[in-house]
């Protein structure tokens, strides 16, 4: 989509929270058994464990599940479990951008549900959702602390204020 | 050599600080270049090489942000709010001496939003640069820990208790008899946890903490492990907070290396280290047994207390849990002294709390003041009413567990006691203002939805109440039986509320009840007593935007 080329000058020139999001690895046993290694002395080294993973890989794969089980002397279960708790972790890697937008009660306050409408509207994507030309995957959030400048949102990491659907439109590049 | 100062804080860049310093770097260098860049009215090139920008933590007055500072002769002289396109016309009218723009605000300190504020915990955020420990300690810094050094642990614990700090993250308990059991308890090693998983909309303090002034925390947290007798101390911050995060680590790696940190605190001889671990988008994880949960690595589930983590907390282990401001405000009790602290105040609520004005209000920002202030003080007066300037209708005052509250409660003081006697809190100092075009019962189904989602699974009421409170307001809204439904509802929250094992199923009942107590027409649109305005189009609209997807 021609919408978000801008959105990708912006991160290559590596602006704050620039995407490295297209810079994710594909999934490697080696890697992945790598990174559990590193952390796996840390004490409650799970959560460490599987951000590193998720920051590696941009998900964490179905296949490391056993791997970080082994690990941390849990069954797959338990590790699933953990896993499967937190909003955070993803099984499969997102878009090579993305959209985290505030759905909290003071974003609330300032239109973020019609806001919210517009994009998903606009983007033709759910919650969660990433567009048919695997750009920008969409994420609901509850609340990033921005809540003095609402509507607010991340967009690969950089903070946006006081956003309506025409200001958001150009954070995206334009998109007609 | 003039000093620029421009905001760092994740809601400065929200409004394009960093296009602001960039702006400020290209104007500069391009001066340094040659006259053709220079203006006239600016000072020789010269003169302007000799300029230093220096990026802070935000003053939290967010209408004015990206707010920018250049220090004078008579001190700080601000200009704001500044967009990038203002940056070369502040420099050709001499604003590096100061001199008169339409942008500028005169010295911030004289604002009246600041004027009126006690700045204790807060009193270095916005003007330090947060990760220079010499600014640091130039203004006051590390005076709390030293005095806590000479005193030792006992000490420490009964100044904390004589200022009556109570815990800032919502529940109130007193901090002071919290380390005190902690001190007491039997078990090695010990642990202070530092609560910064902030996730009440509506609050931002311990973000701009960490982002402005991290060592003060760190100093809180030494001076807590001190008197408590921990040598290890863990920092559990949300993920949302990717800028307080990058700005807290850095500050660690900077304590650690000037000795602030380490094996011996300050060459002191006491052992202190603190890590930090971020969380995962999971609300409940602000609880603090299902925080030390996490910590351990498991899933954020809530733990029944007894026993307390005072007695067994991190790993089993006695462990001290406290909010971020709790913790960073212990550094003036102990430098100031106890009395000082204790001196502002109302009732019970000693010292100051920094209130955080947000949402459809015209002077959000962050307002550190002792308790006392009224409700309507701080959205009329300070607040200066809506953004969007219709008539304020609803005021969620603590979070998403916290009551709505209508005008006619604006004559409630900002106090633990006095909110909870009209049936709300204060929680972590949140306040929402919403205007008139606000649903009441769209936000109470919102509550309920927010709670399912967010519910730990642990408890009955508060894992399948949540889905069933969701479905009943739906109805409601659906104009289906109301009354029966009404009243289901009513029965349904007083079964949370009594039944759930912590605050997210037990206090979800307060920004439902509150709204369907004084915002009752919300709930009743389709029967003429309410107006009959007709069956209500939003009934069944939440979506599933929290379920989970792994």
């Amino acid at each position: 989509m021609r919408a978000f080329r801008l959105i990708l000058m912006r991160a290559r020139r590596g602006e704050p929270g620039g995407a490295k999001v297209a810079d994710y690895e594909p999934w490697n046993e080696a890697r992945g058994a790598e990174i559990i290694a590193a952390h796996v002395s840390q004490d409650g080294a799970a959560m460490p464990m599987l951000h590193a993973v998720q920051a590696a890989f941009g998900c964490v794969p179905v296949a490391v599940i056993p791997m970080i089980a082994e690990a941390l002397n849990l069954t797959r279960a338990e590790v699933h479990g953990i896993v499967s708790f937190y909003h955070e972790f993803r099984s499969h890697p997102p878009g090579r951008h993305v959209l985290k937008l505030c759905r909290a009660e003071a974003c609330q306050s300032l239109g973020a549900d019609a806001l919210a409408a517009h994009l998903r509207n606009r983007l033709e994507v759910a919650w969660h959702g990433t567009t048919h030309d695997g750009a920008l995957t969409l994420e609901p959030v509850f609340c990033l602390g921005l809540c003095a400048v609402g509507p607010s949102a991340l967009l690969d990491g950089r903070p946006l204020g006081r956003l309506d659907p025409a200001r958001i439109e150009a954070e995206l590049g334009g998109v007609t | 050599m003039t000093r620029v100062f421009i905001p760092r804080d994740a809601a400065a860049l929200a409004l394009g600080a960093d296009a602001v310093a960039a702006a400020f770097d290209v104007s500069l260098r391009g001066a340094e270049r040659g006259p053709g860049l220079t203006r006239p009215g600016n000072p020789p090139p010269g003169e302007q090489s000799a300029v230093t920008v220096i990026r802070t933590g935000s003053r939290g007055l967010f209408w004015l942000e990206p707010m920018v500072e250049v220090e004078t002769p008579d001190g700080r002289i601000a200009y704001g709010p500044v967009a990038a396109s203002d940056v070369a016309d502040l420099l050709a009218s001499g604003m590096l001496q100061g001199a008169a723009h339409k942008l500028r605000l005169g010295k911030p300190e004289d604002l009246p939003f600041l004027a009126r504020q006690t700045r204790f915990t807060f009193a270095r955020c916005g003007i330090v640069d947060p990760l220079s420990l010499d600014d640091y300690r130039a203004h006051g810094g590390l005076k709390g820990l030293r005095r806590a050094l000479q005193l030792g642990p006992t000490r420490i614990v009964e100044d904390v208790t004589k200022s009556g700090l109570r815990g800032r993250g919502g529940a109130g308990f007193p901090t002071g008899i919290k380390w005190k059991t902690t001190a007491e308890a039997i078990g090695s090693p010990k642990y202070i946890v530092c609560n910064a998983d902030e996730g009440d909309s509506g609050t931002y303090a311990d973000r701009m903490l960490m982002e402005g002034d991290p060592f003060t925390l760190i100093e809180g947290m030494a001076i807590a492990g001190i008197a408590a007798g921990a040598t290890k101390g863990f920092v559990y911050t949300r993920s949302e907070y990717p800028h307080a995060v990058a700005t807290f680590d850095a500050a660690l790696a900077i304590a650690r290396r000037e000795g602030l940190l380490g094996e011996t605190v300050l060459g002191s001889g006491h052992a202190f280290d603190i890590e930090q671990r971020v969380g995962a988008g999971a609300y409940v994880c602000g609880e603090e047994t299902s925080l030390l949960d996490s910590l351990e690595g498991k899933r954020g589930q809530v733990r029944a207390k007894p026993p307390l983590p005072a007695h067994k907390g991190l790993f089993g282990k006695p462990t001290v849990v406290n909010n971020v401001i709790t913790l960073a405000s212990v550094p003036f009790v102990l430098s100031e002294g106890a009395e000082a602290y204790q001196a502002i105040g109302f009732g019970r609520s000693r010292g100051t709390m920094p209130i955080q004005l947000a949402g459809n209000l015209r002077y959000a920002g962050l307002f550190e003041a002792g308790f006392g202030l009224t409700l309507g003080e701080l959205v009329n007066d300070i607040g200066g009413g809506t953004r969007s300037g219709r008539p304020v209708r609803a005021v969620q005052v603590g979070g998403p567990l916290g009551a709505y509250f209508p005008p006619a409660l604006f004559d409630t003081k900002f106090d633990y006691e006095a909110f909870a006697a009209r049936d709300g809190l204060i929680g972590h100092g949140g306040v929402v203002v919403f205007d008139d075009t606000v649903d009441l019962a769209r936000q109470a189904r919102f509550a309920m939805e927010f709670c399912a989602a967010e519910s730990c699974g642990k408890c009955t009421p508060c894992r399948i109440g949540s889905v069933r409170g969701m479905e009943v307001i739906d109805r409601i809204m659906a104009g289906d039986r109301v009354e029966a439904n009404l009243e289901l509802l009513q029965d349904l929250c007083h079964t949370m509320k009594f039944g759930s094992l912590c605050a997210l199923g037990g206090f979800i009942p307060y920004p439902v009840m509150s709204a369907l107590t004084h915002f009752p027409e919300d709930f009743n649109k389709t029967s003429p007593a309410f107006g009959g305005r007709g069956r209500r189009e939003a009934a069944g609209e939440g979506d599933a935007s929290r379920t989970r997807h792994v």
